[in-house]
């Protein structure tokens, strides 16, 4: 096994068009599991924690531009107030030590069911940025993670970077598990509101092969909001539209039985994190500009 | 390959690195500094802690050319001129140790905490240790001990 270390990101990237079977390694939280249990024997690693341009983050027009190197640690203490929603859920990942190395791109490069970077990822509606030597593209959350623990990722390419609108009003993440620390999501929810459009949009996780959008519960609250005048009033949602969106989303997931949960379980968990994030993030909005 | 590190202050040159090896595996078995156990070697009892570069981070999900010209501080290395750090006191002092198998890995782990907040609530401890694993004490001696060391912090010692 060979290890290459490079320290820019053009280096890193003509790395992986010479040999494309080379396996990234960022913070190690997954991969390195896999080689010490010898699940994983790669003939060459590209060690990425150097590469300076896939560390930072920015602000591009509207939105922040998370490198793909980025960690959980530095998600929650320097972007919560822009990307509230991502901040929440980076807190929930395993523990200091693992959000100290674990990084968004290594989430994403997962593509885990159960990743929970991602549900508040596709409910913020964030592009994920992708670089070979030679070009690089940008793709939706939702095209470029295509099934459990696939992604659209050329061999040739790297994760660069995920650009996130900017919040524009509150978000909330919620996750199910056995106990409070270092747990695997049983299943997860996020939620963003959008008040200059009069939006909701979610993302489910852990509950189908990969990330979902539960749009059927979206476009059924926006009408309920919007029916009732409840954006401008800031008035109360009505229990009967907060249980009924929480079975819509529930409807939206498509949950297996596991070790983890059943599919019973894991439905009605995702219905009642779906009312209640709905209900925290609309007192928040109530609140903050009532 | 050859690996060139600093470990607790010191330069150290380790020789025939497989390329695949974690830096636990180098500390442990190239360096001679046990003091990072190795328990799970997948990130979730935390016995393997370490600094690298002040950072707290699994030394089993470290790859070891991922520490190369790197800064790593262990347990061995928090004693100060062959004294054992107050933390360490503390956890014997509250009875915290009983095989002392994960007793490493908390303490820098506590260390750590008390470094960036030297008077943490029971939660924030709660919060800051939730990635180590004690299988003998039940935690609440441990608590004690975090609890004693962040006293003598704070009263200077
Ligand atoms: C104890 C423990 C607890 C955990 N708890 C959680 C949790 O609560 N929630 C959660 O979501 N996850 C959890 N994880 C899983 C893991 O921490 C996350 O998936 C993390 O985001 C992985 O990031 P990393 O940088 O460590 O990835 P790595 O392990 O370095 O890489 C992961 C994968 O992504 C690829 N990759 C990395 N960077 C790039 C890139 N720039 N371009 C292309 N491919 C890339 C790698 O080749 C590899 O296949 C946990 C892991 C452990 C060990
Ligand atoms: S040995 Fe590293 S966390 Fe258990
Ligand atoms: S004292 Fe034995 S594992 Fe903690």
């Amino acid at each position: 096994m060979e290890v290459v270390s490079p320290s820019g990101l053009q280096e890193a990237l003509d790395a992986k068009l010479e040999n494309p079977s080379a396996v990234p390694l960022a913070g190690g939280t997954d991969l390195m599991v896999d080689l010490n249990f010898d699940r994983r024997r790669p003939d060459a690693i590209i060690d990425l924690t150097r590469v300076t341009e896939l560390a930072g983050w920015d602000r591009a027009d509207g939105a922040i531009r998370l490198g793909a190197g980025i960690t959980y640690a530095r998600l929650v203490a320097e972007v919560a107030p822009e990307l509230p929603g991502l901040a929440i859920a980076a807190r929930t990942v395993g523990s200091p030590q693992i959000r100290n190395r674990g990084t968004v791109g290594g989430n994403l490069g997962t593509a885990s069911p159960a990743g929970d970077a991602l549900p508040p990822l596709l409910a913020a509606g964030a592009q994920v940025e992708l670089a070979s030597a030679t070009a690089s593209r940008s793709l939706p959350l939702t095209a470029f993670i295509t099934g459990p623990k696939t992604t659209a990722l050329e061999p040739s390419e790297l994760i660069t970077a995920v650009l996130v609108p900017v919040a524009t009003g509150p978000q909330q993440f919620s996750k199910i598990g056995t106990r409070n620390a270092m747990v695997i999501a049983v299943t997860s929810f996020a939620l963003a509101l959008h008040p200059e459009r009069h939006g909701v949009t979610t993302g489910i996780g852990s509950a189908g092969p990969r990330p979902l959008v539960a749009e059927a519960a979206e476009s059924f609250v926006e009408g309920v909001l919007e029916e009732e005048g409840l954006w401008d009033a800031r008035g109360v949602i009505p229990g009967a539209a907060a249980v009924r969106f929480g079975e819509l989303v529930a409807d939206a997931g498509q949950p297996i039985d596991d070790v983890r949960g059943t599919i019973r379980y894991r439905r009605h968990a995702l219905g009642i994190l779906a009312r209640r994030t709905l209900g925290w993030a609309w007192d928040d909005f109530r609140k903050v500009s009532g | 390959m050859n690996l060139n590190l600093k470990v607790n202050g010191r330069e150290h040159e380790a020789e025939d690195v497989w390329p695949g090896e974690s830096l636990l595996h180098v500390l442990r078995e190239r360096l001679g500094q046990p003091g990072s156990k190795n328990a799970c070697e997948q990130g979730e009892c935390g016995s393997c802690s370490v600094y690298l570069d002040e950072t707290l981070v699994c030394s089993c999900l470290v790859l070891a050319a991922q520490a190369e010209g790197r800064e790593v501080v262990t347990v061995e290395g928090l004693t100060e001129d062959g004294d054992l750090h107050r933390v360490q006191e503390a956890y014997l002092e509250a009875g915290a140790v009983q095989c002392g198998f994960c007793t490493p890995g908390l303490v820098v782990s506590t260390h750590s905490l008390l470094s960036r907040n030297v008077d943490p609530s029971d939660a924030e401890i709660r919060e800051a240790l939730a990635g180590n694993l004690c299988r003998c004490t039940g935690y609440a001696k441990i608590l004690d001990a975090v609890r004693l060391a962040a006293g003598r912090a704070q009263g200077g010692g």
